[in-house]
């Protein structure tokens, strides 16, 4: 499962029950204001990854036990009913006093007003944003300057790769390590990418004879085309390493900059890869199975994707992954899309003190560093980081390219702004026809024109 | 009944009963029509009303509405993607409806004239019994271009892959085809009861007079049939134009908006995007669209009429 990149539209059949949910409260007149029914007083507490299940009871348990007469109930849902649930919920009343948040939904409930600003909670006010890794916290910051979510965790993108494929093309660790791209001939990223490629008659990317149309291995994989988080854990490192920046403000900017010659030369070069038969085309692999399917089922030698599913490669079996930082760019460094989730709480909960603890338990060391050897995602908190590093490399996978770019600060967020539902809606299909149909990237102008309508409107 | 009344002038006791008994009757059938009243009233006379009055507000169901008058229909005019779905939704109607009436036709008339066999007429409308979003998923997976056993196939025979869902040429008639696929059978069994209701005396008089069976079925069936045809062709029509689920479990819209049918757009619109006003604006623009092309299809096929009389 990788939550980060199914696109709102992929998950619809299980919505199609929590549509009509919704449709039929709205009918009978239950469309009041959102908020808690339980009246038990117990904290209900909502999270999709069951992988993270048991750290969070475990966080319960004790904090439980620390403050006697709470009580927390964890409900798991997954991702794809979760969302549909949880707007349901709001209407219906029956949703959580506190639940796990992500940076692509909650600007919405901010403007749908159901989010409680944490800072004005006396639990969560008194939480210092200096425990969490640099920038997390402003992440969770409403343009308004309320803060709607305490940082639960923190993820990167990276590469990784089959090393057993690596080793035959006669590549080592090092020269992953040391690549870099550029938007002319790809650069020796494309040089290694290439070489790893091969056809059905064993004939390499760079060979004499090579057969594009009749690829066993792609020497890269891909599985979306990127439009629905700004091309996270598809692109993103490639157009921010050429100078590029999805909008004009690093958060809560008002103008999108798909227009950016920057990004349409990173885009017309990095698709040029499927016309070069380096790279899949659109719909040859299921989008279901992201690239973690493809480098598990040997399809791909080198696939890029985000630090939360850096156990899920662990796993794969018969596949020895090895991990590598994106290429460096024409600006010289090799950057990743920081992101991370984060705990908010209801507005109309009916305990709002206990829900305010529970959040701030669980951004709490003791919480955290439980979060943290369990292994599924690198904690918020400073602290505990070095300890779920430990934990990756004791399952085999290095995770340091991930760690590097948030040493050495160089990472940039995913697009942060009011009207993201309508800008994925706009930015998905003109992505998609880049890729399925290989439009120019040029043609980017016009969606960007139609975002950007949005927010003159919304001024 | 007052013509009852009039006929039958007799006791008193007669008349009050003959009084009476309208009273009851309609007694009766109020308590009988009630359920369907009140299911019609309750889940679309006022669902249909509340949703031409928020078209013209700003309802997202969280936040108090606001009326915004015609705001939402002059997007409507303006929004390239509206009519880029509805566009999407006539090619998937044309050819939807164009192979399934044909088909369902020659279904039709092979269990009229060639089985009696009840089990035989039975199997036809055995993709119709499987659940829409099933046979979708179904679908999904035997044109999947990698694993999917349509291409393997395909690959045997010496041709090149086809990404049946995902590619724009090939999207919209596939998802056309898998739902002929599911409905021809349902839509075969109106056409044979409307065939078994044509006289057999027509069809002997064509054979005294020395008509083939394809003479037969072009100046006999097919002229006989046109009321049924009109009505079963209004009905999938409306169907056909509500395309929603096979679509949203197959290719989600994709790619880039090639399979983006005017009831997926609408669903994203109020349930992906929270815009409930402009979502019941397209609903609204599609109840027109419907009833537009109804009566159109009514006038044509003078489907109130026959012409057996």
């Amino acid at each position: 499962m990788n939550p980060f990149r199914i696109s709102a539209r992929r998950a619809l059949p299980a919505r199609i029950g929590a549509a009509l949910t919704v449709a039929a409260l709205a009918v009978t007149g239950c469309s009041g204001q959102a908020g808690n029914s339980g009246g038990t007083g117990a904290i209900d507490y909502w999270l999709w990854d069951t992988n993270q299940l048991p750290a969070y009871q475990k966080c319960a348990e004790m904090f439980e036990a620390e403050n006697p007469g709470q009580e927390v109930r964890i409900s798991q849902t997954g991702w794809d009913d979760y969302w549909t649930k949880l707007t349901a919920g709001f209407i219906a009343g029956t949703g959580p006093d506190v639940f796990t948040n992500h940076v692509s939904k909650y600007p919405q409930f901010t403007e749908l007003e159901v989010l409680a600003p944490l800072d004005e909670l006396p639990a969560t006010a008194e939480v210092d944003p200096e425990d969490f890794q640099e920038g997390l916290t402003d992440l969770w910051t409403g343009p308004d300057g309320h803060q709607y979510g305490m940082p639960k965790d923190w993820d990167t993108i990276g590469m990784f790769y089959n090393q057993d494929m690596v080793a035959d093309a006669g590549l080592s660790p090092a020269d992953l390590a040391g690549w870099s791209w550029n938007p002319q001939d790809g650069g020796s990223f494309e040089e290694i990418v290439a070489h790893l490629t091969v056809d059905k008659n064993g004939v390499r990317g760079d060979e004499p004879g090579f057969d594009k149309d009749n690829v066993e291995v792609y020497g890269f994989g891909l599985a979306s085309a990127g439009g629905d988080n700004a091309g996270q854990a598809q692109w993103s490192s490639f157009a921010a390493s050429n100078g590029w920046t999805s909008t004009n403000e690093r958060l809560w900017g008002n103008r999108y900059q798909y227009d950016d010659p920057k990004l349409h030369e990173t885009l017309d070069w990095f698709f040029s890869l499927t016309d070069k038969g380096y790279m899949p085309r659109y719909g040859q692999f299921n989008e279901s199975e992201g690239t973690s399917g493809q480098l598990a089922s040997g399809s791909a030698a080198i696939v890029p994707d985000g630090a939360w599913m850096i156990t899920a490669y662990a796993s794969s079996e018969g596949v020895n992954v090895g991990t590598a930082r994106t290429p460096a760019g024409p600006d010289g460094t090799s950057k990743a899309m920081l992101n991370g989730l984060a705990d908010s709480v209801v507005k109309d909960t009916d305990n709002p003190d206990g829900a305010a603890q529970w959040v701030a338990f669980l951004g709490s060391a003791a919480c955290q560093q439980e979060v943290a050897t369990a292994g599924v995602v690198f904690p918020a908190r400073r602290d505990s980081t070095p300890i779920a590093a430990e934990v990756y490399r004791q399952k085999g996978i290095d995770p340091a390219p991930f760690m590097a770019p948030v040493e050495e600060d160089n990472t940039f967020y995913v697009s942060v702004t009011t009207q993201g539902a309508d800008v994925t809606a706009l930015v998905v299909p003109a992505l998609e026809d880049i890729w399925a149909n290989r439009l120019p990237a040029s043609t980017l102008n016009k969606t960007n024109d139609a975002i950007n309508v949005l927010f003159e409107v919304e001024e | 009944m007052s013509t009852t009344t009039r006929l039958q002038p007799g006791s008193t006791a007669d008349r009050s009963g003959s009084r009476q008994r309208p009273r009851q009757d309609t007694k009766l059938a109020l308590a009988f029509i009630a359920p369907a009243t009140i299911g019609f009233v309750l889940f679309l006379g006022w669902p249909t009303l509340r949703g031409i009055w928020l078209s013209f507000t700003s309802f997202n169901l969280l936040t108090p509405s606001e009326f915004v008058g015609l705001a939402n229909y002059r997007r409507l005019v303006q929004d390239p993607i509206f009519w880029d779905s509805l566009l999407v939704t006539v090619q998937y109607v044309v050819i939807n409806i164009g192979v399934q009436t044909v088909v369902a036709l020659l279904i039709a008339l092979m269990m009229h004239r060639l089985t009696q066999s009840s089990l035989l007429r039975g199997l036809v409308l055995g993709p119709y019994l499987v659940a829409n979003v099933v046979a979708a998923l179904v679908w999904l997976w035997i044109l999947d271009t990698q694993f999917g056993v349509a291409n393997q196939v395909l690959e045997w025979i010496g041709l090149n892959r086809i990404g049946f869902l995902s590619d724009e040429t090939w999207a919209i008639p596939t998802i056309a085809l898998i739902n002929v696929w599911r409905h021809m059978g349902y839509t075969a069994l109106l056409i044979f009861a409307g065939l078994q209701s044509l006289p057999g005396q027509v069809y002997e008089a064509a054979r005294i007079d020395g008509a083939g069976e394809i003479r037969t079925f072009f100046s006999i069936t097919l002229p006989l049939l046109r009321p049924i045809m009109a009505l079963v062709l209004i009905m999938t029509v409306i169907g056909s134009f509500q395309v929603f689920d096979t679509v949203s479990v197959t290719t989600g819209g994709g790619p880039a908006n090639a399979t983006n049918v005017l009831q997926l757009y609408i669903y994203d619109m109020a349930f992906g995007r929270f815009q409930f006003g402009y979502a019941s604006a397209m609903s609204v623009a599609l109840l027109v669209v419907l009833a537009i092309i109804t009566i159109v299809q009514f006038r044509l096929t003078r489907a109130g009429s026959t012409d057996l009389n």
